[in-house]
């Protein structure tokens, strides 16, 4: 199976590496553009990616592995970040974790519902520290939450 | 110039527009120092301002600026570090978001003094929707002239390239930056050559942080004895401290640097809530050494932090309740050290994670007579024996909270 983004995809990745002197500079925000359209980074993306830029595919696959938040697995529709780091734990983060997995029905060890709907990530620290304990639900900030708060934000993510 | 528009973040929400910028005297200070400043006086005045890095080491802008070779040829690029990747720190954030313009005029007065055309802003993956902001405003000014092709009708230029991270913390040190941009894993170069020098694209490159270029233009528009009139002789103006934690009123309040860490905390955030008293403050994010609370009269600048043996890093400020288990703490800065460490150096490798398993064990209530004295000597092995300052990042705090909360934690790991 090959990989090819959209042609609006596309002409963004043409955009980010023109804007560097070097191709190979382009990589990470090549890599968020197909992240942001497929929801992961296929193995047939490497290959594509490494061939645009000029690289071998072990480049790519060296800072696909690197940086946290490039997906090489499938992730739900819908990605909920949990900050863990001090000031969330601080104001309670752990039960707030907690109350989302329960609400979201994940077992141990699981990290998207079964459905596919909503993934679940635990981060360190989201510079949002004076809204401890904080989530982000793809992207977007929010808190302070409470155990009650966020399950509600799972409920409601569910319902759409 | 209004009083809001020296303050870093101004009070008005809608503040972000250029408008709302040009209103409090935004781009004033870039206008004179391209149209009318040499740029080895707006150096000197930076250096005289004495502003120092707001990043977290403290290094003085105006001295980094006059590092670059002049005269020479090629490419000279600037890096602003918006990585913002400390816990417990979230000034930068509030910078992007209310005050975008500032930083770029600061970006555009710097890369003038310096003879930089190019800039990056590299801002960390997790602000990607609130950088909608920043991109705007600087599609805003370069519609107006202000960024782009010729500034102010001059024959200086620069262009803006907004570079997202991925989640990697050790991309906030400089070098790992530059190598992120470059397309890289965020490991550290071995300096030198200092990135002044050979850096992005192994040309001279100038990186500061978000806070600091924000001052850069009161700098060079009040000048630089304004400047100095706030804060401490020897580390100047004000300082967005990011408050968090066992406190009231947690937030960003920018004060003069210096203040006793005791007013920022009751004065200004409020406290703890009531029932709660304080045990320890992590001062400057969580690499800096933890303070007791027989600490609090320690003033919130560079020097006095590192006579405290702690630091003034970055200015994220966590309170700490009497009611937190410091072995909670520990965990917390063990697991991210160990998540953070980029691989390269062994000792930062294999010492965080050691740390880190070894912490966990005591949570699990396995905890095992020596074990404290294992994670100290463990820290003890990382400390000066890295390429980057991240090495000391991870041992010098995990240090202070095991020597300054041994007793608590030995009936924790004992029990």
């Amino acid at each position: 199976m090959s990989y090819a983004p959209s042609a609006a995809v596309l002409a963004r990745i043409d955009r980010a590496v023109a804007a560097y002197p070097e191709r190979s500079a382009a990589l990470l925000p090549v890599l968020h553009l197909i992240q942001e359209e497929s929801g992961w980074i296929p193995p047939e993306a490497e290959v594509w990616t490494a061939d645009k830029l000029g690289l071998r595919p072990v480049r790519v696959r060296e800072v696909l592995s690197f940086y946290t938040m490039f997906r090489r697995r499938p992730a739900g529709r819908t990605v909920i970040q949990i900050c863990r780091n001090l000031s969330c734990t601080l104001a309670g983060a752990e039960e707030v974790i907690a109350a989302v997995r329960r609400e979201l029905g994940l077992g141990a060890g699981a990290d998207t519902t079964a459905d596919g709907a909503v993934t679940l990530v635990t981060v360190e620290c989201l510079g949002n520290c004076d809204h401890a304990p904080c989530l982000q639900v793809d992207g977007v900030d929010r808190g302070p939450v409470t155990r009650e708060s966020a399950a509600a934000i799972v409920k409601e993510l569910r319902g759409r | 110039m209004s009083e809001d528009a020296v303050r870093l973040i101004p009070a008005d929400e809608g503040s972000w527009r250029l408008e709302a910028y040009l209103r409090r005297g935004g781009y004033e200070a870039a206008r004179r120092a391209v149209t009318s400043m040499a740029p080895a006086d707006i150096i000197a005045e930076v250096r005289r301002a004495g502003l120092r890095g707001r990043g977290g080491a403290g290094f003085p802008a105006g001295l980094k600026w006059s590092f670059v070779p002049q005269g020479v040829g090629g490419p000279k690029y600037l890096c602003v570090n918006a990585d913002e990747g400390e816990p417990g720190t979230f000034k930068d954030r509030a910078i992007l978001v209310r005050d975008p313009h500032r930083l770029l005029e600061g970006m555009v007065i710097a890369a003038f003094a310096v003879g930089i055309r190019t800039a990056v802003i590299y801002v960390r993956g997790e602000y990607e929707r609130i950088a909608g902001r920043l991109r705007a405003a600087v599609a805003e000014a370069e519609g107006a002239g202000f960024l782009g092709r010729t500034i102010f009708g001059s024959e200086f230029g620069l262009d803006v390239v907004i570079h997202f991270g991925a989640g990697a913390y050790i991309c906030g040190e400089e070098t790992a930056l530059l190598e992120s941009i470059e397309g890289r894993r965020g490991a550290p170069r071995l300096k030198p050559p200092f990135p002044a020098v050979v850096g992005l694209f192994r040309s001279p490159t100038v990186i500061n942080n978000v806070e600091t270029l924000a001052h850069v233009p009161s700098i060079i528009g009040r000048g630089a004895d304004w400047f100095m009139s706030l804060g401490l002789p020897k580390d100047c103006g004000t300082r967005l401290f990011s408050v968090s934690g066992a406190v009231r009123r947690p937030g960003l309040y920018e004060l003069p640097t210096g203040i006793p860490l005791r007013t920022l905390i009751e004065d200004h955030a409020g406290g703890p809530p009531e029932g709660v008293s304080v045990k320890a403050v992590i001062p400057g994010g969580l690499s800096a050494p933890v303070l007791r609370a027989d600490e609090l009269e320690t003033h919130l600048d560079f020097e006095s932090m590192a006579l405290a043996c702690s630091m003034a890093g970055s200015a994220g400020v966590i309170v700490i309740g009497d009611r937190t288990p410091m072995l909670e703490v520990l965990g917390v800065m063990s697991r991210f050290y160990a998540h953070e460490s980029c691989g390269q150096c062994t000792p930062c490798r294999i010492g965080t994670s050691w740390i880190h398993r070894t912490v966990t064990r005591i949570a699990a209530g396995q905890g095992r007579r020596g074990d404290l004295d294992l994670i100290l000597s463990l820290a003890d092995g990382i400390k000066g024996r890295t390429l980057c300052p991240m090495g000391d990042a991870a041992a010098l705090p995990i240090r202070a909270l095991v020597t300054k909360f041994r007793g608590e934690l030995e009936q924790a790991a004992e029990r």
